[in-house]
């Protein structure tokens, strides 16, 4: 059996490698933090891993656009070594900072370096921090939601409204199910603001490349690695940290199929 | 404007605007009266350097427009039918965003160039003239103190790049000064240059610099009679109230006059002494690691870790540029928390604002307004702490008139450092002769020069220039980060950081260690060149530390700066010559006794007379109570702070536990962190502030104690292992002829630190660090705005385990409430006097021995899990602290008034009476036998229900006196604020 491995980054304002490398061990998998200069100067690097976790955070102060200065850096410096990462279908998980950087260096919803869609700026045109309920796509080909159905998680960023480049894209996207989770209220259903947080298109949360294998999401799974971090916590409502699924079934895939 | 600069002009794409337009939009119409058709923001790059088209073309593409939703351009300009207003920053001002670029366009392109933003406000209205646009400008989107601003007419098709280089034509040099003159040119001398040092002061410089021993060894480094300006900076600094906390330190005479005093008179050498530290002594607890001797105080968390906590003031930065005054402010602590012990992470921050009134008409000459300020300060707080990755877990807004001018800006920051790191402890610095000042982070401008001495004087209209900066975030993030891999490698002895006072401070203090130190000048990195010496050593630039580094370990630590993308340079030796000895390439232009640096500073005497005040009594008319709920509700200091709090990130670093807002929003009385993931300890922090007590500031202070003490125990910290933190802003407590009533505001200060003194001792929580503000007044021309003495208490405490703290909200239906804690008549200075616009006698005291046996019950209740909610009862009283937990459930609950311990019959007093020592607790039916028994001998009086509908009753026997519907409160509530 292979074990899960996993390279979290960090530098240049990631701001939550802890907590992240810290949701992959307690899901059974090893994890280690490494600078992204580190990756940079020496990408060859990346092979040592199997799983990939691009944290949250404010790499470069998001400064011009979120995750715009780093995803520029590792495509111009290690995008052979991101390609092969990709195309031996190991796993990549990009949260908030992490989700934009993978869709603005072209790795998501599609591995070939073209930007086909966006997260940009809040409809309330304000960073906010609030719990979010997630509905997963139960049909996404995803690895990390499988068995999930509903998901209650934080949100904690001013540019996560997802906008694909044309209608085609979305098309496309929503046609080979790669928009993993939706943002719904307390009932499940569709809504808008507060709970679709940011006015993302067709309440987007998340997406996915076809095999699933490449997963980006707004909300932050790591930071509720434990049942008290869930704002009704106090009232009974949560027995466990239930962020911690998307982890373990990253880590699961990886000892099954890797 | 460079022949060679070049101009990217970028925009939403088609009919998408910025999230901001249309509120913009809207103010900009409110403002000029005219109507605004469309409002359009530009994103503007400034590109001083040679690039060719294909090159333009390429940034614009890979790096600065967003190909899904922006467009871009570098030939014409965009919105050239429009009014254009651009603003960009001034020369030497920080530009994040324009640092940012410089890196971007370095991995694009492989070229090095300097890029400045700016920002084009497009506009299409009619105006009549330029001067509509420019007082647009001024007004709502640029702040003179920091930016500049440019007007473009419609058609004007300017597209000139705006390059905001600072270009200092002139030549270092280090000034001789000449002491040997009169007292009024001495004075004359002090304000010239900003040094606040008064009289005294300066004559105990000009007489050390006069003794031939000094003269002499001053004459071996080619120094003349004179005093340098290096010199004579460097004290003012170390000097400044600032730094040496002169006021707190002082000699007092201390009397009382009049009706209602005892008459007493009294000598205090050092309120500090006598009242603070004193404090920490007399209730010696096991878990104090540091106090009072390094940048923050340390306390023991577990076996192998302690926790590091700071709480800073940057009162009067705020008021001039409230976004960088509160970014910078942030920053500061977290910096302040870095050097505190080798340097601990933070992991949580805290903020405390106090700001005028958002509908504020009546706002002095030269102030910002009290909404700008508050959502400047806000942004501020957002970018400071949610960019680096810290939390913000509790806060507080206080709305009151007197702060329009002066707002108060108070930010905390907690952190863990292990306790040992190897055979070594991380609360002890040490420094050996040798060892290398090496100084990382950003790099040295004019910025912030004079902040130390600045914030030790009031505010007057029109400052401006170098004393207000912005903080860099990022930068400071890879010092963060950067620190700490180099403190677990052990690679140096000893940090601090670099804040009020820039390197004269940090290296000065740091070379107290070794007993000297040398610095060489012309090695500081530079932002710009042109600095002079004095310039080079006090300023204040941002997102620098300094550590003492062993000279083996200086190739590992330049190696790790490296790949960290933080810049490390040796600016200094540290040596054991006694002097504090300051180099500009091979010339001295400094040599001070260290001794003298920071012992020679005469002890003020002062006098502080303590009168009996008159408080203009409340119009009380007629009042249903109900009514009087509801306006409660959505007054000011009451409603909902959910705008500024939702703003913050309070889950990063993935320990959240009890959050600012729990459940449906309900406000939390403390935060409750888990600082190690996969453990269950818990840390709580909360605070107490109350300003609106100040008849007697003894009695407010204790408040203050009492109120934070209640909030951290309310979220379930361990009564008995509370540490707690003191912040005096006061206004100026000096005697003068520009300040007639200083004697009193002393006195108010002696007596809030004994208030303090006696809370910390009685309730047993030592004082482990503090800081004090002391000119919060404004000036304009003769007329002298001043805030209230306004002390706020932080404190921390240990949650053994974190599943056991407690939220506000009620739970279930049938749960059994509890009033805590005995109520009096005691409405002075309450939020419901306020209502019928007045203050009044007979604030709330704190029962010290009553509370003590209360809390340690409630603790010990809490800790078995037998709470299923706590809320301490503070602003509004029992009424609103009742409605705010059924709010929080979104449930309905039922009290009676008689029920609960009480020395009142005063419907009014009962309900709206905020004394002290109260709490509403809610607990399982089936715990409340139990819970009881635990309570036992204390004023704990079950006084009603949890309902099952949505009903807030609050009776008096069979009377309701309140009955309302929790959802209608919540509306009210949730909506008081206008931002």
């Amino acid at each position: 059996m292979v074990k899960a491995k996993a390279l979290v980054l960090n530098g240049y304002g990631i701001n939550c490698p802890y907590e992240t490398a810290y949701a992959i061990t307690a899901s059974g998998g090893e994890s280690e933090i490494r600078h992204a200069s580190e990756i940079i100067e020496n990408p060859a690097l990346l092979q040592n891993y199997n799983l990939l976790a691009l944290p949250g955070g404010f790499s470069f102060g998001d400064d011009i656009a979120s995750a715009k200065v780093l995803a520029n850096r590792l495509k111009y410096r290690a995008k052979d070594a991101l390609q092969k990462f990709v195309d031996d279908g190991k796993l990549v998980i990009g949260i908030c900072n992490g989700f934009q950087a993978l869709v603005k260096m072209g790795l998501l919803p599609k591995p070939d370096f073209v930007q086909r869609v966006t997260l940009t700026y809040n409809a309330s045109g304000k960073f906010e921090d609030r719990w979010v309920r997630l509905k997963m796509n139960v049909k996404s080909p995803c690895v990390f939601t499988k068995g999930i159905e509903y998901l209650d998680l934080p949100v904690r960023h001013g540019e996560g409204r997802f906008i694909p480049a044309s209608r085609e894209i979305l098309e496309e996207m929503v046609g080979k199910q790669l928009t993993v989770c939706y943002y719904v209220n307390s009932r499940g259903e569709f809504a808008d603001y507060p709970f679709n947080p940011n006015g993302s298109v067709l309440n987007v949360a998340g997406i996915c490349n076809e095999n699933g294998r490449i997963f980006g999401l707004m909300p932050h799974p790591e930071a509720f690695n434990h049942f008290t971090n869930h704002p009704g916590w106090t009232r009974g409502m949560v027995k466990q940290g239930e962020g911690l699924k998307i982890f373990r079934n990253a880590v699961e895939h990886i000892e099954a199929n890797l | 404007m460079g022949g060679n600069a070049r101009r990217i002009e970028v925009r939403p794409k088609g009919a998408l605007r910025d999230p901001r337009s249309a509120s913009f939009a809207k103010e900009a119409e409110e403002l000029s009266k005219v109507k605004v058709s469309d409002f359009a923001i530009v994103k503007v790059y400034n590109i001083d350097g040679e690039l060719g088209k294909e090159e333009l073309e390429k940034l614009g593409r890979e790096l600065f427009a967003d190909p899904v939703t922006e467009e871009f351009t570098f030939a014409e300009p965009y919105y050239n039918d429009y009014w254009r207003i651009e603003v960009g920053f001034l020369p030497g001002m920080t530009d994040n965003e324009g640092n940012t670029a410089r890196q971007g366009v370095k991995d694009v392109l492989g070229k090095d160039v300097d890029v400045y933003t700016s920002r084009v406000y497009a506009i299409k209205a009619e105006f009549e003239d330029e001067a509509v646009p420019a007082e647009i400008a001024k007004r709502m989107l640029a702040n003179g103190v920091i930016q500049a601003w440019r007007i473009y007419e419609p058609e004007s098709d300017t597209f000139e790049p705006y390059i905001p280089r600072v270009d200092l034509d002139h030549a270092p040099v280090a000034e001789e000064i000449d002491l040997q003159i009169s007292e009024e040119r001495l004075m004359q001398l002090s304000r010239e240059r900003t040094l606040a040092l008064s009289l005294d002061e300066m004559k105990a410089i000009k007489a050390h610099f006069a003794k031939g021993i000094v003269a002499k060894g001053r004459e071996k480094f080619g120094l003349g009679k004179g005093i340098t300006d290096v010199e004579l900076e460097a004290l003012a600094q170390s000097w400044s109230e600032h730094c040496k906390h002169k006021i707190f330190n002082a000699k007092i005479h201390y009397s009382e006059e009049g009706d209602g005093t005892e008459g007493k008179e009294e000598e205090i050498d050092s309120i500090f002494d006598t009242y603070i530290k004193s404090a920490t002594d007399e209730v010696r607890k096991p878990y104090v690691v540091s106090v009072f001797k390094d940048n923050g105080g340390i306390i023991k968390f577990d076996p192998e870790n302690d926790i590091a906590v700071k709480v800073e003031t940057h009162n009067a930065p705020s008021a001039l540029d409230p976004y960088g005054g509160a970014l910078t402010g942030i920053l500061g602590v977290n910096r302040d928390v870095l050097g505190t012990g080798l340097g601990a992470k933070p992991i949580a921050n805290v903020n405390m604002l106090c700001f005028g009134f958002l509908d504020e008409k009546d706002v002095p000459k030269g102030c910002l307004h009290p909404k700008r300020i508050a959502k400047g300060v806000v942004k501020g707080i957002e970018h400071g702490g949610n960019m680096c990755g810290i939390p913000t877990v509790n806060g507080s807004i206080v709305f009151e008139k007197c702060y329009t001018a002066r707002p108060l800006v108070y930010a905390g920051t907690v952190g863990i450092l292990p306790h040992m790191i190897g055979e070594r402890e991380t609360a002890r610095k040490e420094i050996k002769p040798g060892y290398l000042a090496v100084m990382t982070g950003g790099r040295i401008g004019k910025d912030g020069i004079h902040g130390a001495t600045f914030s030790s004087q009031q505010l007057t209209t029109g400052i401006t220039g170098s004393v207000v900066q912005i903080g860099d975030p990022i930068t400071q993030k890879k010092v963060i980060d950067m620190t700490l891999e180099a403190r677990d490698l052990r690679l140096y002895e000893a940090i601090t950081d670099n804040g009020a006072g820039g390197l004269s401070s940090s290296i000065g203090e740091l070379a107290q260690f070794s007993g000297g130190c040398e610095v060489y000048l012309d090695k500081c990195p530079l932002k710009y060149p042109g600095l002079d010496p004095w310039e080079i050593l006090l300023s204040e630039s941002q997102e620098r530390m300094t550590i003492a580094v062993p000279p083996e370990k200086l190739e590992a630590v330049m190696k790790l700066a490296k790949k960290h993308d933080a810049e490390a340079t040796v600016v200094g030796k540290f040596t054991d010559s006694g002097k504090f000895h300051i180099m500009f390439g091979k010339s001295t232009v400094a040599y001070i006794d260290m001794e003298f640096l920071h012992g020679g500073v005469p002890q003020l005497k002062l006098k502080a007379v303590w009168r009996k005040r008159m408080l203009n009594p409340p119009d009380r008319k007629p009042l249903e109570h109900g009514e009087a709920l509801r306006r409660l509700l959505a007054s000011p200091n009451i409603a909902s702070k959910w705008w500024a709090i939702r703003q913050y990130d309070h889950e990063v670093q993935g320990g959240s536990a009890i959050k600012p807002l729990m459940y449906n929003d309900a406000p939390s009385d403390a935060g409750v962190i888990r600082p190690i993931l996969g453990k269950k300890d818990g840390l709580a922090i909360a605070h107490g502030i109350c300003p609106r007590y100040i008849e007697d500031a003894y009695w407010m202070a204790a408040n203050a104690v009492d109120e934070g003490v209640r909030n951290a125990v309310a979220a379930g910290a361990k009564f008995g292992y509370l540490a707690c933190l003191d912040n005096f802003s006061w206004p100026d407590p000096i005697k003068g002829p520009k300040n007639p009533d200083g004697d009193f505001k002393l006195a108010q200060l002696v007596r809030a630190a004994r208030g303090m003194h006696d809370a910390a001792v009685a309730y047993g929580i030592p004082i482990i660090s503090g800081k004090d503000s002391m000119k919060n007044d404004y000036y304009v021309g003769e007329e002298k705005y001043s805030v209230t003495p306004t002390l706020l208490v932080t404190v921390v405490g240990k949650v053994d385990d974190v599943a056991t703290s407690v939220s506000s909200d009620f739970k279930g239906t049938g749960d059994v409430i509890y009033v805590l804690g005995t109520t009096s008549n005691e409405l002075g200075g309450s939020e419901y006097y306020k209502l019928h616009g007045g203050v009044g006698e007979g604030m709330p005291r704190v029962d010290f021995k009553e509370n003590v046996p209360l809390y340690a019950a409630l603790s010990r209740a809490i800790e078995k899990g037998l709470v299923r909610s706590a809320h301490d009862a503070s602003d509004g009283g029992i009424a609103l602290a009742f409605a705010e937990c059924a709010m929080g459930g979104a449930i309905g609950a039922d009290m009676d008034l008689s029920l609960m311990a009480r020395e009142t019959d005063e419907e009014a007093a009962m309900l709206f009476s905020e004394s002290a020592g109260r709490f509403i607790v809610s607990v399982n039916e089936k715990d409340a036998f139990r819970f009881e028994k635990i309570m036992f001998g204390t004023k704990t009086k079950k006084v009603g229900r949890v309902r099952g509908d949505k009903r807030v009753v609050v009776r008096f026997k069979d009377g309701n006196l309140i009955n309302e519907d929790v959802f209608e409160l919540r509306e009210l509530w949730y909506g008081g604020l206008k931002w």
